[in-house]
């Protein structure tokens, strides 16, 4: 065996070539062990988030419905004021025709009428009477349908159809950041009517307080369980486990009566002397109920992590710093608070994506002005059935969450980031 | 020779199996007493007539949105469904329900009244069969309102008269027909007024008046528990929730029948069904729906029979023997300010004026 030849392996070929063949084995074993999680995951969650995110701006029930009324109404000018012409109209009844034989024309009605009231009654209505209209023998679709129902003449109804005619739209997006598309463009809708970027910025507020409450309740705690004795932290953990083992809506539940005007907090308040009977303290129904349940509900979330953490800082370096002088205080403060800031980065961000998510709790504790973005996501997808709103507003939340997130990296770092 | 058998044993359990399979039927209602009204009334009696075993589930609040998502997935699992009036009006705009020809797939009347009669005007979509009337009025503390008990819906407004918190639905249905009518509206034009920006404007400024004082609601259990502790003087919720509060559980609670608000509630049959299930859902719902049912329904709970001629049926009280007629919402006692709920009115605004609601409490 010469040096200038490469060296082989016990087949002959290139120990190069075998070594790296091994390699890929190896590596498509690990793929195919992983495989099934992998797929379930993609399957279970990742494509149903990418096709609920999709629908904030699919749009093309509109197209599908009146594709050819959709066509001629391409070159009617909005802004003349009048409505549009004949052709239009034909087009319409013969897309009608069709929609109504499927029962399809209240659905588009349901869908256009979350950008133009009314909308829906005039699908709704005019399905009944277009069975009747002979397609052939109609002098005039424009009179015809004008006789039907007076707001087919309206041109803010023809405008609506015309901005949602394409196949996507941005409308729920600009309805989710509070804005409308009108005859002049867009602009902010009125006054009353603004409501997400409020809740929006609820939502990232009240996160934040609910945060740092945990972080403020949670460190002496977690501070306690990592340096008592193992017998009576072990005790300690079993209770702040116990809730956490409680159904969320008893825990919820059981706030409600804690919290309320006529309940044990309040009662106990008047009986000592400190709450007048007839000025009871408003301790539900607002932001302090949100902030008291949530708090108390995610803060198994913060005290895990920091006893992780905290459990791996040795007792001797406090020891140490004492020994060279520094005082309880100090010691705590130079020595041991650096190491646990690990801890408090994991429970924060754990805290503040699971606070910023919830509803349930506002729902039942936050009245008007304790609920969250999540309780608008909610009536959404489930009253209102607008479920591309509900999209867009979800899809902006996901968007902030991550780029939460990269904030977070950037300044903290994520690799600073423990859960034990 | 054994193996055989155990085959032939496997394919038998399976028969059975899947036989048993077929014979479960699931329907979707609100849970609670309700549930169990219905149970007693119509379910228990279809099972032993039938041997179909009826699974209940209790997710009519979503139904709309399930629905529509199983009605997407392909697998619809439900056989019959419980929603109100406008939840089945919006499900057969969304082609989710089954449309039904009343005439020819519902029972007559006794004396031969064809069912389309018999519902009259409570057939308020192609897809909705009616079961019950109930409404949506107050109850009020007798022990907090002082000397004179409330009289008119309109104490709801006048906290000086009857001051302290009071409950009300966190939507805008009901709540801003009460503040027009108390705003000096009459009853006739509150839709026409409510649907006019000036007038959603009053409806919020009167409702402003109050909001201080509103604790807002969203099951129907919360009010007859906000009563229950005290924690308001007076609230909206269901008519038989509230007889539930009074009779079934005596608390010191009165009724305010005054303005109250009619609703519907009833069946619908999901679209898309297998035929076989589909014969079964209609043989259930025909059942279910015929004047003596609906009449038997009443015993239990204090919501009206949605048909005409189940009125004259309507007894006592299952359990306490108290005459149930007064209790009703439809009673000519109970009945002398009443609203029916606008369904093409609320179709077309609910979305619109939902959302001024939420920016008005929001603010």
């Amino acid at each position: 065996m010469s040096n200038s030849e490469t060296v082989l392996a016990n087949d002959g070929t290139s120990l190069k070539a075998s070594l790296a063949k091994s390699l890929r084995r190896q590596k498509i074993r690990a793929l195919l062990l992983i495989a099934p999680l992998l797929l379930f995951v993609l399957l279970t969650f990742i494509a149903p988030i990418v096709d609920m995110l999709f629908r904030s701006v699919e749009n093309s029930i509109v197209q599908d419905t009146l594709p050819e009324t959709v066509q001629q109404l391409a070159s009617w000018d909005s802004t003349t004021g009048e409505a549009p012409d004949e052709l239009v109209f034909a087009a319409l009844a013969r897309d009608l025709k069709v929609a109504v034989a499927s029962k399809s024309h209240t659905k588009l009605g349901s869908r256009l009428n979350y950008e133009q009231t009314g909308i829906s009654s005039l699908f709704r209505q005019t399905g009944r009477k277009v069975k009747k209209l002979d397609l052939e023998n109609t002098p005039s679709f424009k009179d015809a349908f004008f006789k039907m129902n007076k707001k087919w003449h309206d041109p803010t109804i023809w405008t609506t159809i015309q901005n949602f005619s394409g196949k996507y739209t941005d409308g729920y997006f600009l309805a989710a950041a509070d804005l409308e598309r009108s005859t002049e463009g867009v602009q902010a809708v009125p006054e009353d009517e603004k409501i997400y970027f409020k809740l929006f910025l609820r939502t990232l507020q009240m996160s934040l307080t609910i945060t740092v409450m945990c972080i403020l309740l949670g460190y002496p705690i977690a501070f306690l369980l990592a340096t008592l004795p193992l017998r009576t932290s072990n005790m300690l953990m079993i209770l702040v486990l116990l809730p956490f083992w409680t159904s969320l809506l008893v825990r919820t539940s059981a706030w409600k009566v804690l919290l309320q005007q006529q309940g044990v907090i309040n009662d106990f308040l008047v009986f000592v002397g400190i709450v007048a009977d007839d000025n009871r303290l408003e301790l539900m129904n607002n932001v302090t109920g949100t902030v008291i349940a949530m708090t108390h509900i995610l803060l198994p979330f913060m005290i895990l992590p920091l006893f992780s953490v905290m459990k791996t800082i040795p007792p001797t370096y406090m020891r140490a710093a004492k020994s060279m002088g520094a005082n309880d205080f100090t010691a705590f403060r130079r020595v041991y608070f650096p190491q646990s800031i690990p801890g408090i980065g994991a429970g924060s961000i754990l805290c503040f994506i699971l606070a910023i998510g919830y509803y349930i709790t506002p729902e039942i504790v936050g009245g008007t002005k304790g609920v969250f973005i999540s309780n608008r996501i909610a009536y959404h997808i489930s009253s209102s059935l607008n479920w591309g709103l509900g999209a867009a507003l979800g899809a902006i939340l996901l968007v902030v969450v991550l780029m939460l997130y990269w904030l977070y990296d950037k300044f903290v770092g994520i690799d600073n980031v423990k859960l034990g | 020779m054994k193996m055989k058998t155990i085959m032939m044993g496997g394919a038998a359990f399976a028969m059975t199996a899947t036989a048993a399979m077929a014979e479960d039927m699931t329907i979707v209602s609100w849970g609670g007493a309700y549930s169990a009204s219905q149970k007693a009334a119509y379910h228990d009696p279809y099972s032993a007539n039938t041997g179909v075993n009826i699974i209940n589930d209790e997710s009519s609040a979503e139904a709309v949105a399930k629905l529509r998502a199983m009605a997407e997935a392909g697998n619809t699992t439900w056989d019959v469904v419980d929603v109100v009036a406008a939840d089945a009006i919006r499900l057969c705009d969304e082609g989710l329900a089954l449309e039904i020809d009343a005439d020819t797939q519902l029972a007559d009347a006794p004396d031969g009244t064809k069912a389309s009669a018999d519902f009259g005007d409570l057939l308020v979509s192609e897809c909705f069969i009616p079961q019950i009337v109930y409404s949506t009025t107050f109850g009020y503390r007798k022990d907090l309102v002082g000397a004179t008990a409330p009289t008119s819906v309109c104490s709801v407004f006048d906290t000086a008269a009857y001051p302290g918190k009071r409950s009300l639905e966190k939507r805008p249905i009901n709540n801003m027909e009460w503040a027009l009518m108390c705003d000096g509206v009459a009853k006739a034009d509150v839709y026409d007024v409510l649907a006019t920006d000036e007038g959603q404007a009053r409806a919020f400024a009167k409702l402003d008046t109050i909001k201080g004082d509103v604790i807002w609601w969203s099951a129907g259990a919360d009010t007859p528990q906000l009563l229950a502790d005290g924690e308001v003087v007076m609230g909206s919720t269901y008519n038989g929730r509230l007889f539930a509060l009074i009779e079934e559980q005596k608390q010191n609670v009165g009724m305010l029948w005054d303005g109250q608000v009619f609703d519907l509630d009833g069946w619908i049959i999901p679209a898309n069904l297998s035929d076989e299930r589909k014969a079964r859902a209609l043989d259930y719902v025909k059942f279910a729906t015929d004047t003596q049912r609906l009449a038997d329904q009443a015993k239990y709970i204090s919501y009206g029979p949605a048909r005409m001629s189940s009125a004259p049926l309507v007894g006592k009280h299952a359990s306490l023997g108290i005459d149930m007629a007064p209790h009703m919402p439809t009673d000519p006692e109970n009945a002398k300010n009443t609203l029916l709920y606008n369904y093409s009115f609320w179709a077309d605004y609910r979305d619109d004026i939902d959302a001024k609601f939420q920016a008005w409490l929001a603010k």
